[in-house]
């Protein structure tokens, strides 16, 4: 079975993001930059039914400008065996990824794609969506658990108010959620190793498909800055606060 | 530009994609793996046993030893090295990197100069975590002068008869194996050889050193030779020849020790300058009176010179021109530049700096053996201006 996994290049989870001087954006100036954390978890997995014996291949997709090669090796370190980088250039949106990524199904035709159910950037949850709509697969999001059985995946989601169990007939799309997995480290002679292995580019035209904005991106603000706490004296002047000035409580 | 860990690091064009991915997975696991037990290990004085077999899996035991015995080789250069130090070093609790990596010290001269039986049967278990090797040349005698040491090496039919002892030997409570220098010929540098002592050998024993300055993570021993048999084959290089298996050990640990105090000193600066910030005396932020700022960059000046100092010396030593000279002095340059760095910044952190838990107040009770292990500072100068043709 071959497994498709969707990386992407975002900010790194420890850095404080911030906006840039004039709201037009987030500053990405010298900012470390990192693969997705649910990107991660998906290459884990991916990399896991690998070592089960249950995936024969598994490949790392990126879209993105030239440096998310490197989360595309990152991927390829913690055991990804190839890697596909899509190379588009400025902010791609959802529906435009999922477009590309559905050009690289057709041209791998895995039987399992895993993609991380959000970026921390721009925390859409979109794309394995769309890739679903767009491939007509079924898709298994928000998953905590996935197991193949025959022809079936059964993917336990993480939903409001509990645990859901499906099943799904492969071909299928699943988005990660934190607690599917926790990610090895790639280690120094698999971080070597990665290097050397096969990394193919295509640009948007080779699969068919023109990049296009539906979304403008219209100002970048910081959240305002939280206002010191104080003590109240006593129950009384708590009720009162939370009725008239938090007003979460009438 | 912020002053933090990373941000006060310069640039270095040596490194590229695949050294930052190494710091980048070094980091979570010592972020993971380490950092939230460093301060309880650190007190309790000792690291857990499967922390070795841990770092062997991400490849910080093997990295920059032969392939053939389980190490990490090809297309590591002298950049690995130096991220792996600092991101140790960045723990700030030193006794933990001293430990963990003690094998950097005494390994090499097994797969130097060892014979090739010798190499196969203890690399493989010390790069995997399983087994442990330290390096014995100092004697309750003396360290600097290492000509000197009096520990015997008696031949006897196939064997050699050890007696003496070893002392401030990290590492020394766990080894399996001890790189010890013993005298098997007459006086002076001549008379020195290498051999490996195994300790379940009888009449090996140790015991620990437990109340020091700082190091607590680290076993440090006194090991004791009472008649130990080793057999002749044991010797790590020619007979008589232990003291150009010992110089040349040294650069490498000298760079990593370097490399690693000048990291020590970016900790104390980001610990300095985050409080600096924060703290407020007289009505305005510490970071704005006068008097800190210039500590600040005086400490900030300090560490970019070590930096740079550091930057030529592995640059000399990746095109095989290095002096050790330069490198002698580069780790005196090194220990002033954290001597200076974890005295500033206690002092900017005040009365809290003193109590016990924080990064800088280990970094600043480890100081001095940096400053004095691994070739002190007077020695160091010393060999130098001998280096110099003074
Ligand atoms: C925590 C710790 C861990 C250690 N780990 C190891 C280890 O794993 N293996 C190992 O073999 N050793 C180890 N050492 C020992 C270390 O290498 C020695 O302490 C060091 O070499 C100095 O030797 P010494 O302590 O005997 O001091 P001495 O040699 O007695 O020197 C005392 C002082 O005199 C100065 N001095 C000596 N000779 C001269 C001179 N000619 N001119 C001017 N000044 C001079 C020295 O600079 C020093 O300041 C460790 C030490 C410590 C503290
Ligand atoms: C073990 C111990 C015992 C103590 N015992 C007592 C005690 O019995 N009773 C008691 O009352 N206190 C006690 N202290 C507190 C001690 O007096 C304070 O730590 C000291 O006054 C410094 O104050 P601070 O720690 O708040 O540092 P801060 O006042 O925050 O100063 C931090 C740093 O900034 C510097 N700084 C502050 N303002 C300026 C400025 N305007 N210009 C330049 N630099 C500045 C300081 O010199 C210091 O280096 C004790 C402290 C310790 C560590």
């Amino acid at each position: 079975m071959k497994v498709l996994v969707a990386v992407k290049r975002v900010v790194d989870y420890n850095v404080k993001v911030r906006a840039k001087g004039d709201g037009s954006d987030v500053d990405l100036n010298n900012v470390k930059m990192a693969i997705n954390p649910f990107c991660e978890i998906a290459v884990e997995e991916a990399v896991r039914l690998k070592e089960a014996g249950v995936a024969t291949e598994v490949i790392a997709v990126s879209v993105g400008e030239k440096p998310c090669q490197e989360q595309i090796r990152t991927a390829l370190a913690l055991g990804a065996d190839r890697g596909i980088h899509v190379e588009a250039e400025g902010r791609i949106e959802p529906l435009v990824i999922a477009k590309l990524l559905k050009g690289v199904v057709e041209k791998e035709q895995p039987q399992l794609v895993i993609l991380g159910k959000q970026s921390i950037d721009g925390d859409n949850n979109q794309t394995g969506q769309m890739l679903g709509a767009l491939t007509n697969m079924p898709q298994g999001t928000f998953a905590s658990e996935i197991k193949v059985e025959g022809e079936k995946l059964n993917v336990v989601r993480e939903v409001d108010g509990g645990l859901q169990t499906i099943s799904l007939s492969l071909p299928a799309i699943v988005t990660t959620d934190l607690r599917l997995n926790e990610p090895r480290y790639a280690s120094l002679p698999n971080i070597m190793k990665a290097k050397k292995k096969q990394l193919d580019v295509y640009s948007p035209a080779d699969l068919g498909v023109e990049v296009t904005s539906h979304i403008t991106l219209v100002r970048v603000e910081p959240p305002a800055e939280r206002q010191a706490g104080i003590k109240v004296e006593d129950v009384a002047q708590l009720v009162d606060k939370l009725k008239n000035e938090a007003k979460v409580i009438s | 530009m912020p002053l933090d860990f990373d941000g006060a690091r310069l640039p270095n064009p040596h490194c590229g994609e695949e050294h930052e991915a190494w710091r980048t997975q070094l980091r979570r696991f010592i972020d993971n793996e380490i950092m939230p037990f460093a301060e309880d290990w650190d007190e309790a004085g000792e690291i857990p046993a499967d922390l070795w077999p841990k770092a062997a899996a991400v490849g910080l035991l093997g990295l920059g030893y032969p392939e053939a015995y389980g190490g990490t080789s090809e297309s590591i250069d002298s950049w690995h090295a130096w991220i792996t130090q600092e991101e140790l070093a960045r723990i700030g609790a030193g006794g933990i990197p001293a430990s963990l990596m003690v094998h950097g010290i005494g390994l090499p001269p097994v797969l130097n100069w060892g014979s090739e039986e010798m190499k196969q049967r203890v690399a493989p278990p010390v790069l995997a975590g399983e087994k442990h090797i330290a390096l014995g040349i100092t004697e309750p005698g003396g360290g600097s002068d290492v000509a000197s040491l009096a520990t015997t090496a008696v031949r006897d039919g196939d064997t050699f008869i050890v007696n003496g002892s070893k002392t401030y030997i990290t590492g020394g409570m766990r080894a399996n194996w001890v790189s010890t220098a013993v005298r098997t010929g007459g006086e002076g540098a001549k008379g020195v050889s290498m051999l490996l002592i195994p300790t379940d050998a009888e009449g090996f024993s140790r015991t620990p050193l437990t109340r020091k300055q700082g190091w607590w993570a680290s076993d440090t021993a006194t090991l004791y030779f009472d008649n130990v048999r080793v057999p002749v084959d044991q010797l790590i290089g020619p007979e008589n020849q232990g003291f150009w298996v010992i110089m040349t050990n040294f650069n490498s640990e000298r760079m990593a020790m370097a490399a690693g105090m000048e990291a020590m000193a970016r900790v104390c600066l980001e610990e300095a300058v985050a409080w600096a910030r924060e703290r407020r005396t007289f009505g305005k932020r510490l970071a704005d009176h006068q008097v800190i700022r210039h500590k600040i960059a005086q400490m900030k000046q300090k560490i970019n010179a070590t930096q740079a100092y550091i930057r030529l010396c592995y640059e000399s030593i990746e095109t095989g021109t290095a002096n050790p000279g330069d490198i002698a002095l580069l780790k005196v340059q090194a220990s002033e530049t954290v001597e200076f760095c974890a005295r500033e910044a206690m002092q900017i952190l005040g009365g809290i700096g003193f109590m016990r838990g924080s990064r800088v107040e280990r970094i600043y009770r480890e100081v001095r053996v940096n400053a004095i292990g691994g070739g002190s500072e007077e020695i160091m100068r010393d060999l130098a201006a001998r280096q110099y043709g003074v």
